[in-house]
């Protein structure tokens, strides 16, 4: 009980930090910020329960108003804007990244861990994001998806970084692994 | 770590935090049918008001609040215009102002004690649940704790690096942070146990002292 609630408030904390390293910006001039990358982290490195319940943390925090997430923004605004649903699919993106690599004890850690950051980082986090973008803008799937394209590639190289920085610390500490 | 409220006191902060968030999901209910931008324009001006009753400060802070929406107001006026639609974009922009602007300016005049009591309040039928209410209100304390000692180790981790190397550190510096991290839990795990853990309640601070203690 102790442990993971202290693994869940300092998985919470490792997501702000990232939010606060500078972003770097692709080719095409996104800006990409690493908290999403902390998201993946939390899910596979934690599992689905406890990364789903870091991620929880960040959010509640974020709404009572502290400028927990990137570019130091926070507060009850952010559920009237238009990406309402990048940040509530935060805590499903995590508990599904935690659940694939759960479930998938067998496989090649690497790509476990690659497979778990997609599928919760991107596949799930992007359903629900543009379902808030649907939603807030008023538009159909179709045109609120092409709102998020931009962002895919530089989602795409954090989910293969979380997959590696996973690899590392299952290998550091196998019994994360087993999800203990 | 600050929160985002101003200092006080002004009639929007002695106004209580159940209010003021119960009249914004009240104003949210009632502007999300609206169609037209006349009524949103007339909004925008009401809320530009309020935060100008409260004095310069007010002000500046809603606008650097408001700046990160800016590029994406830009973004749906664009293409809306270039579907033809000038109107429908205007609506959804000004629509996604007034809400956030309102949404911050409760944010803006909130002390964080007052907003945590509330939570605190909802939080409270977990209990029925089977879920500690201590649970939530020690972990936010934990999180917020953390998040300075982890970043001055971030950047410790980043100089120990570029030190010895000429390339970036890049996100490799995470394992290490991480692994850390991982220790740290365990041990302030223990240190809670040790205390009486969770359930006993041991660690909670005084009421009104926990958030002043961060």
């Amino acid at each position: 009980m102790e442990r993971n609630l202290t693994l869940v408030a300092l998985f919470a904390a490792i997501i702000v930090v990232l939010g606060f390293m500078p972003s770097f910006s692709l080719v095409s001039g996104v800006p990409i910020s690493a908290q999403s990358l902390g998201v993946m982290l939390a899910g596979t490195v934690l599992g689905s329960k406890r990364g789903a319940a870091a991620a929880a943390l960040v959010v509640l925090v974020a709404l009572i108003g502290l400028p927990v997430l990137a570019g130091g923004r926070g507060g009850l605004g952010v559920l009237a804007g238009p990406t309402v649903g990048f940040l509530l699919g935060w805590i499903p993106a995590a508990y599904v990244a935690g659940l694939v690599t759960e479930r998938w004890q067998g496989g090649h850690p690497l790509v476990v861990a690659i497979s778990g950051a997609l599928v919760g980082g991107i596949v799930v986090l992007y359903a629900l994001g543009t379902l808030g973008m649907m939603a807030v803008l008023q538009k159909g799937p179709f045109e609120a998806m092409l709102l998020n394209l931009p962002f895919i590639p530089g989602d795409l190289i954090k989910a293969t970084i979380a997959g590696f920085l996973t690899r590392e610390v299952w290998r550091a500490r196998p019994a994360l692994r087993a999800g203990v | 770590m600050l929160g985002l409220a101003l200092p006080g006191p002004s009639w929007a902060h002695r106004l209580p935090a159940g209010a003021k968030l119960a009249a914004l999901a009240l104003v949210v209910l009632a502007l999300l049918p609206v169609a037209h931008p006349l009524p949103l324009l007339g909004a925008a001006a009401v809320v530009a008001a309020l935060y100008a009753t409260l004095g310069p400060r007010a002000l500046a802070a809603g606008a650097r609040m408001l700046r990160p929406l800016l590029w994406f107001v830009g973004v749906i006026l664009l293409y809306h215009l270039a579907v033809g639609e000038p109107r429908l974009g205007t609506v959804i922009s000004l629509r996604i102002l007034v809400l956030v602007g309102l949404a911050n300016l409760v944010t803006l005049t909130t002390p964080l004690t007052e907003i945590t009591s509330v939570a605190e309040r909802l939080f409270g039928p977990l209990r029925h649940l089977g879920v500690n209410p201590r649970a939530p209100a020690l972990a936010i304390a934990l999180f917020l704790r953390f998040v300075p000692v982890l970043q001055g180790r971030a950047g410790a981790l980043a100089e120990a690096w570029r030190a010895r190397s000429p390339r970036r550190a890049g996100p490799r510096i995470l394992v290490p942070l991480m692994l850390g991290t991982l220790d740290d839990a365990d041990h302030v795990a223990e240190a809670l146990r040790a205390r009486g853990g969770v359930a006993a309640g041991a660690n909670r601070p005084e009421k009104g002292t926990k958030w002043n203690a961060i």
